[in-house]
């Protein structure tokens, strides 16, 4: 093949690649680089839908950093689901893909039995757990009082209402166990061989073979995990709603937002609150730039770490 | 590690098989007191009883024929269904380009979708809702369906994790003999990557049918368009205690994925792998 004719099939291999692309380009403008830009901008104005946006510098931010007194909760409790949910996800799944991969009866059957709550649809996962985990009538407390326990008031309570959460994160776990059990089921047996040939013990083969080996498959589990976890929304939002029987999101200003006690009320709940109920439309994108700003800062962090999101990452 | 070793150390065999027992059954009790729940009369499930007796399918037949969830369910289904379909006619060529074929340019753009994929739906929210209220689509969900035509960022990213795993020699093959990159994509790689392809269909049908947040930025203030997932949610704030109709509704939520899911079980399985493994 001559060289000026190779080049010409590569150029049109790169037009048919970019005919190819061409929705998913306009779509990374239209929905992602458009409005990313436009949230910035309305951050700096005051904007109800009603009237045009209004410039009025940084007003937005300086309300939010002195005068907001819930976007510091919010916050906190943001901070509290990354700092407890993650981890705690992370170890109790990796914990069961463990057992699964030493019991090696049944796997398959296992694994399904564990998957099967990830299954579920969130909405409907958390409606069952406060139903269940319900003070007065549900069946966990009934359980408990038959120990001679009395139960705690759970979803009803600013103290448990979090480490409820915590809870139904940990039943739902199965998409992070599967992908730890296929990493544990990868770790060549060889390393485990001339470890143990070695003398080390179980222990010792967790914390020299196991885990250096699928650390790749943590770090992505853990830099996920707290991108999901600083857009904590869903299961907040509903178990509020589910337990006070109320509207809580979305509703007028006179709503419960975060119950109990505003303990549920998660940052992006608080966006949501300023930008689609009320229509404050430049607070709430201040408030998405402070958001892009954090999630940002852990992708720079987290990023290059992680193979599978490298572009030269090719096999 | 092996089962020789089980047997030289029968009591753990036994602790660690005990453990999987148990946890077992508490992964599914929570399941099955839904559904036992949901088969008893109101008054029932506020008390110590377990089983329902008699058991009662009235539950259901209320939320069919007293509330709107035959349209909720019909709502949700079409919301699934359009935006798979779309999804699988713009992200299918997206990932086999970004893929299969070498390209200056391709390294930028599949960078650009992993940050969108990453990036919470909730920074672009404002923007997005203004632009679909000037276009009157908003209290509908459309705006969720229609923009899966331009792209879905992880539906791109998954797929192209199947493709990968194809190896470049077949598309080349192809070439040689004189395929175009369509005719590639659509004789070769389509045919090899069916379960992939099957995968991404299953998580965005899933994602779209348990979408709550979506939803409610765009249809909440229409209840004509509301999904079975948002109608879940506001159900008790309207239905105050009555816990076995919530429940009933619980497990209709629940039962078409459920049945995909045993289905697709294959596929499935190996896509939430391929998601997290090849790391």
């Amino acid at each position: 093949m001559t060289r000026p004719s190779r080049r010409g099939i590569e150029a049109r291999r790169r037009m048919v690649a970019l005919s190819m692309l061409a929705p998913t380009l306009t779509g990374l403008l239209l929905f992602f680089g458009y409005p990313l830009v436009a949230s910035v901008f309305y951050s700096f104005t005051r904007y109800n839908q009603l009237q045009a946006p209004q410039f009025v510098g940084l007003l937005n931010y300086r309300f939010m950093v002195t005068a907001d007194p819930q976007i510091f909760t919010a916050a906190r409790n943001t901070l509290w689901f990354v700092v407890v949910l993650v981890p705690a996800r992370i170890v109790c799944a990796l914990m069961l893909a463990g057992l699964l991969a030493r019991a090696k009866t049944a796997v398959g059957f296992w694994r399904t039995v564990f998957y099967l709550p990830a299954l579920v649809p969130p909405v409907a996962s958390v409606v069952a757990f406060v139903f269940l985990f319900n003070p007065g009538t549900g069946p966990v407390n009934h359980v408990l009082s038959w120990l001679g326990i009395k139960g705690p008031l759970w979803f009803n309570d600013p103290a448990w209402s979090k480490p409820s959460l915590v809870l139904l994160g940990v039943w739902v776990m199965g998409d992070m166990m599967i992908i730890f059990l296929a990493a544990l089921l990868d770790v060549p047996r060889e390393l485990y061989e001339a470890s143990s040939l070695d003398g080390a013990n179980g222990v010792q083969q967790v914390r020299h073979v196991t885990l250096p080996t699928i650390s790749p498959v943590l770090g992505f589990a853990a830099a996920t995990g707290v991108i999901a976890a600083l857009q904590y929304f869903t299961e907040a939002a509903i178990a509020s709603q589910v337990a006070s029987g109320k509207i809580t999101v979305g509703g007028g200003s006179g709503t419960d937002l975060g119950y109990p006690g505003s303990s549920l009320m998660t940052y992006t709940q608080l966006l949501y609150q300023h930008g689609f109920a009320n229509f404050q439309f430049g607070y709430a994108s201040a408030m998405a730039v402070v958001l892009f700003l954090t999630t940002a800062l852990v992708l720079v962090l987290v990023m290059r770490r992680i193979a599978v999101f490298r572009p030269e990452n090719n096999s | 590690m092996t089962s020789r070793v089980h047997s030289s150390r029968p009591l753990l065999w036994v602790a660690e098989h005990t453990a999987l027992v148990v946890l077992g059954v508490a992964t599914v009790v929570p399941v099955v007191f839904v559904v036992l729940t949901s088969l008893m009369t109101s008054d029932q499930a506020l008390s110590a009883t377990i089983v329902p007796h008699p058991f009662s399918w009235d539950n259901y037949t209320h939320i069919f024929t007293q509330l709107p969830v035959a349209r909720w369910f019909g709502n949700s289904a079409q919301y699934a269904v359009l935006a798979t379909t779309f999804m699988l006619a713009s992200s299918i060529p997206a990932a086999y380009a970004l893929s299969q074929v070498r390209f200056r340019g391709a390294n930028l753009i599949f960078t650009l979708i992993i940050v969108t994929m990453l990036l919470p739906p909730q920074v672009t929210a404002v923007p997005k809702y203004v632009l679909f209220s000037r276009l009157h689509l908003t209290g509908t969900l459309w705006p969720l369906i229609l923009p899966n035509l331009l792209g879905d960022a992880f539906s791109i990213f998954l797929l192209r994790q199947f493709f990968l795993t194809i190896p470049k020699e077949y598309a080349d093959a192809a070439r040689i003999d004189g395929c175009g990159e369509w005719g590639v994509l659509r004789r070769v790689i389509v045919p090899m990557a069916r379960p992939g392809i099957a995968s991404a269909a299953i998580f965005l049908f899933f994602s779209s049918w348990n979408d709550y947040y979506g939803p409610l930025v765009y249809a909440s203030e229409n209840e004509r368009w509301w999904p079975i997932a948002y109608g879940l949610a506001t159900f008790r704030g309207q239905h105050g205690s009555d816990w076995s109709l919530t429940m009933a509704l619980t497990v209709v939520i629940m039962v078409p994925v459920v049945v995909i899911f045993f289905f697709a079980q294959k596929a499935f399985v190996e896509g939430i792998s391929l998601t997290g493994v090849k790391g």
